[in-house]
């Protein structure tokens, strides 16, 4: 046996941070550009490699699976082996899960603007890449559940089980649904036909915000709003419950985007019912993560992090309460393919996954890079208003837009024929179009405050390495009687 | 019909789905009893991390409520509605019954609207504002995506403003090619005319013959030839309605006048298959919309700007199928 390290594998960990905020900033330089497109449709000369259809699957891929990816490996491999009070279970295997995922990553920003596209949302990269993602993936997994086994502490923290089940479930998702049938090194065609795709399809799509972005971000946030407010979760029962019926009941909530469909009527219902059984259990995460806070409500006052964090869940909570709403038929039959299904998404991407990473990797980067806090504070907090009002300005318009289009779309006259052409219904959306991608360019330029504050912070230190605490600290069964919070009350 | 191929998809995602519901409230239910002590919450025991630990507060009683309820609903929706397999739901609700009742009251209101329609003629409807009103809002859902808004036509749609007409423009051939509509082609007729050199000056040719800048000497070259494209567009060029063959005297293009364009044409044809660039074909409509609805539509039409006077019926053009 070798001999038992003295330092966390914060390597990795950096790697990651850093892209994280890279590729944030890819991922939303590129959904400024498609909001823009939408306004002046020639904006990129007609060059198909820019055109609309090609930049959005880029899009989605650059902020879901290269800025969020990143994020979630980030935190995952920083909160298990504090949690752990151990290394990871492989340095290399890790290594391997960060090349590999960024090869995946760039190989997407090839491919996609190419047209090279197997059609599936969220899922779009061609088979060699579902080949790499998946080889990636299972040694993410025997990276991450290695580390918990070989674990130094006898409980598992509750963060913990959320990424866990976000690892397995991505897993199997993905697996289930890239299966294809290759025609040529870069073409393949589903093995599912007809309805069953789009139902595997949805099944996918939906659990990848299920799992990708809300289990793993859950992770993100028991670790981190705990940490940061420097007070107890408030109730470890919530957590058990919350945590087993969210991952359950969210498997059956995908047949909610294909109401109205050719999908048989009793697999939409059983996705809308489950989906307004999932409401509880969504908010059960959030109470947990904003109730943490009560008895120290003042440090939101002067701790923009915490803004960040508690923000997150607010437009967490806001989200997973919109989201079942939509999957009433009768809401649904109003709101599907139009902005508002966008704005929903935005609430819960922009408000939800990219503001509690960000305030993740506040808390993270200085003490991967040897310092007490970032080069500004004040920096933070103008990232944060900033980001928070572009928001807001985003989710608003869509809002608007979502329903103006939806009413547009089903007004008849009185003589039964449609009030207004579809082209009307784009031409009425210009204004509100416009003010998204002023919320838009305004969250973007958070970023690039981020990215500043970023490098100045791992200029001024350098790259860190924290110890592992030698003893363990946590004999079973023993209440640990300092509590007090990590800098000041 | 059932959406399974044996009773057993039935049962299993009946007892599947109940389960899944009955055991979210039993999961809450088991976990609410094990509460905790009154009075101030206390830590749970484990520390992680140097300070990482947890409440043991009991679950808010409000967020148990909504959960509860959320699953009662469940419940109570899946009996009204199908969702159990092949259990229909007391209900007897269907997406498919659903559309056929709206469609059928649909019907049953506007029908009397449009009837009256039927029983006057395309050239009287035309001059109606009240008709035309209805026309228009027809047109601009069903037409205006490849005529455009205007009906100024596009690149392989016809114009339909000006006098120049592929099949016709009196008010009964404009009927017909909405009910049944038009699939004009044009064959590839690349070696028949001489392979490129051929072609090239074929289209000099046909660019002569509206008036177009052309080399004389390639046009002269191709005259002769002519007579194969003459089987449908004339000896003169005019064009035969009978088969939609266009006239090519007349600076009119479907398509373009730009030399590589008709070259494009004569080598490769135009086909109908409308997934295929450069290709187009005018879609039937009488599955789509009632007699009235076309017949308004043809008034429409006609009264943009190009209709041509109604002839008699033994004169009429046959449309490619004739009308019901």
């Amino acid at each position: 046996m070798q001999a038992e390290a003295t330092t966390y594998n914060y390597k990795v960990v950096r790697q990651f941070a850093i892209m994280t905020v890279v590729w944030g900033i890819v991922g939303m330089l590129v959904g400024v550009i498609i909001a823009a497109q939408l306004i002046w449709p020639d904006l990129t000369f007609g060059i198909p490699w820019l055109s609309y259809g090609r930049l959005r699957p880029l899009h989605t891929n650059a902020v879901v699976f290269a800025f969020g990816g990143s994020g979630l490996f980030a935190a995952s491999y920083y909160v298990v082996q504090r949690t752990c009070q151990v290394r990871l279970f492989s340095d290399g295997l890790a290594a391997f899960t960060f090349w590999g995922w960024t090869l995946v990553i760039i190989l997407a920003a090839i491919t996609l603007p190419l047209g090279i596209n197997t059609s599936k949302e969220y899922a779009e990269l061609e088979w060699p890449i579902d080949i790499l993602i998946a080889v990636v993936w299972v040694s993410y997994a025997v990276v991450f559940f290695g580390t918990l086994v070989k674990r130094k502490v006898p409980h598992i923290y509750v963060a913990n089980w959320f990424f866990g089940a976000f690892i397995l479930t991505v897993a199997l998702l993905h697996i289930v649904n890239s299966a294809e049938i290759p025609a040529s090194f870069w073409k393949s065609y589903s093995a599912y036909a007809g309805v069953q795709d789009a139902m595997v399809q949805w099944w996918y799509g939906h659990n990848a915000v299920g799992f990708f972005l809300t289990a793993g971000f859950l992770g993100i946030m028991y670790y981190f709003v705990p940490k940061q407010a420097g007070r107890p979760v408030y109730s470890y029962r919530l957590s058990v419950v919350h945590f087993w019926a969210l991952i359950f009941t969210y498997m059956w909530a995908g047949p909610h985007h294909l109401h109205y469909t050719a999908l048989p009527d009793w697999a939409q219902s059983l996705g809308m019912v489950f989906s307004l059984i999932l409401l509880a259990p969504s908010w059960g995460g959030m109470i947990n993560g904003i109730m943490t806070l009560s008895g120290a409500w003042h440090k939101l006052r002067d701790d923009p992090v915490l803004k960040f964090l508690i923000v997150s869940l607010s437009f967490y909570g806001m989200a997973t309460f919109e989201g079942p709403m939509m999957s009433i038929k009768t809401v649904n039959a109003l709101s599907h393919y139009t902005d508002w299904t966008i704005g929903h998404v935005h609430a819960g991407a922009l408000g939800w996954v990219a503001f509690v990473t960000i305030g993740a990797m506040y808390y993270l980067i200085p003490r991967l890079w040897g310092r007490a806090e970032m080069y500004s504070i004040r920096l933070i907090t103008l990232h944060f208003w900033i980001a928070t009002l572009g928001i807001v300005l985003y989710i608003a318009s869509m809002w608007i837009a979502g329903v103006m289009q939806g009413l547009m779309w089903r007004a008849v006259n009185n003589d039964g024929t449609l009030t207004y052409t579809f082209v009307e219904s784009v031409k009425a959306s210009y204004p509100y179009w416009t003010i998204r991608l002023i919320g838009g360019t305004m969250f973007f330029s958070g970023m690039l405050i981020m990215a500043y504050n970023v490098w100045k912070t791992a200029r001024m230190g350098k790259p860190y390495d924290a110890p592992i605490p030698a003893v363990d600290q946590n004999p079973h069964g023993a209440v640990v009687g300092n509590l007090a919070p990590a800098h000041g009350v | 019909m059932s959406d399974f191929t044996s009773n057993f998809w039935h049962w299993y995602v009946a007892i599947i789905s109940l389960v899944s519901i009955v055991g979210c409230g039993v999961l809450l239910w088991v976990q609410s009893k094990a509460r905790a002590p009154k009075g101030k919450a206390e830590l749970h025991g484990h520390v992680w991390d140097d300070d990482l630990t947890e409440y043991n507060n009991p679950m808010p009683s409000w967020w148990m409520w909504l959960f509860y309820l959320t699953i009662v609903f469940a419940l109570g929706y899946l009996v009204v509605y199908p969702g159990l397999g092949n259990f229909a739901g007391t209900f007897k609700w269907t997406s498919a019954n659903e559309y056929e009742a709206e469609m059928q009251q649909a019907n049953a209101q506007y029908a009397p609207l449009f009837e009256k329609y039927l029983k006057v003629d395309i050239v009287t409807l035309s001059k109606d504002r009240e008709a035309n009103a209805v026309g228009q809002r027809l047109f601009l859902n069903s037409c205006a995506q490849c005529h455009g808004s205007d009906a100024g036509g596009a690149k392989g749609f016809p114009n339909l403003r000006d006098k120049d007409w592929l099949y016709g423009g009196d008010p009964a051939t404009i009927e017909a090619s909405i009910t049944n509509g038009r699939n004009g082609v044009m064959p590839a007729l690349g070696a028949a005319i001489g392979g490129e050199q051929g072609v090239k000056e074929m289209a000099e040719y046909v660019r002569s013959l509206s008036g177009l800048k052309h080399d004389a000497a390639m046009a002269a070259a191709a005259k002769p030839k002519f007579a194969i494209c003459g089987a449908c567009h004339g000896a003169d060029g005019k064009g035969n309605q009978q088969v939609g063959a266009p006239n090519l005297t007349d600076d009119i293009w479907l398509y373009s006048s730009a030399a590589e364009e008709i070259a494009n044409t004569i080598t490769n044809g135009r086909g109908t298959n409308q997934l295929v660039p450069g290709q187009s074909a005018m879609p039937a409509h009488k599955d789509k919309l009632e007699p009235a609805k076309i017949r308004l539509l043809a008034a429409y039409v006609y009264s943009l700007g190009g209709g041509m006077p109604a002839v008699a019926a033994a004169e009429a053009p046959p449309a490619t199928a004739p009308p019901k």
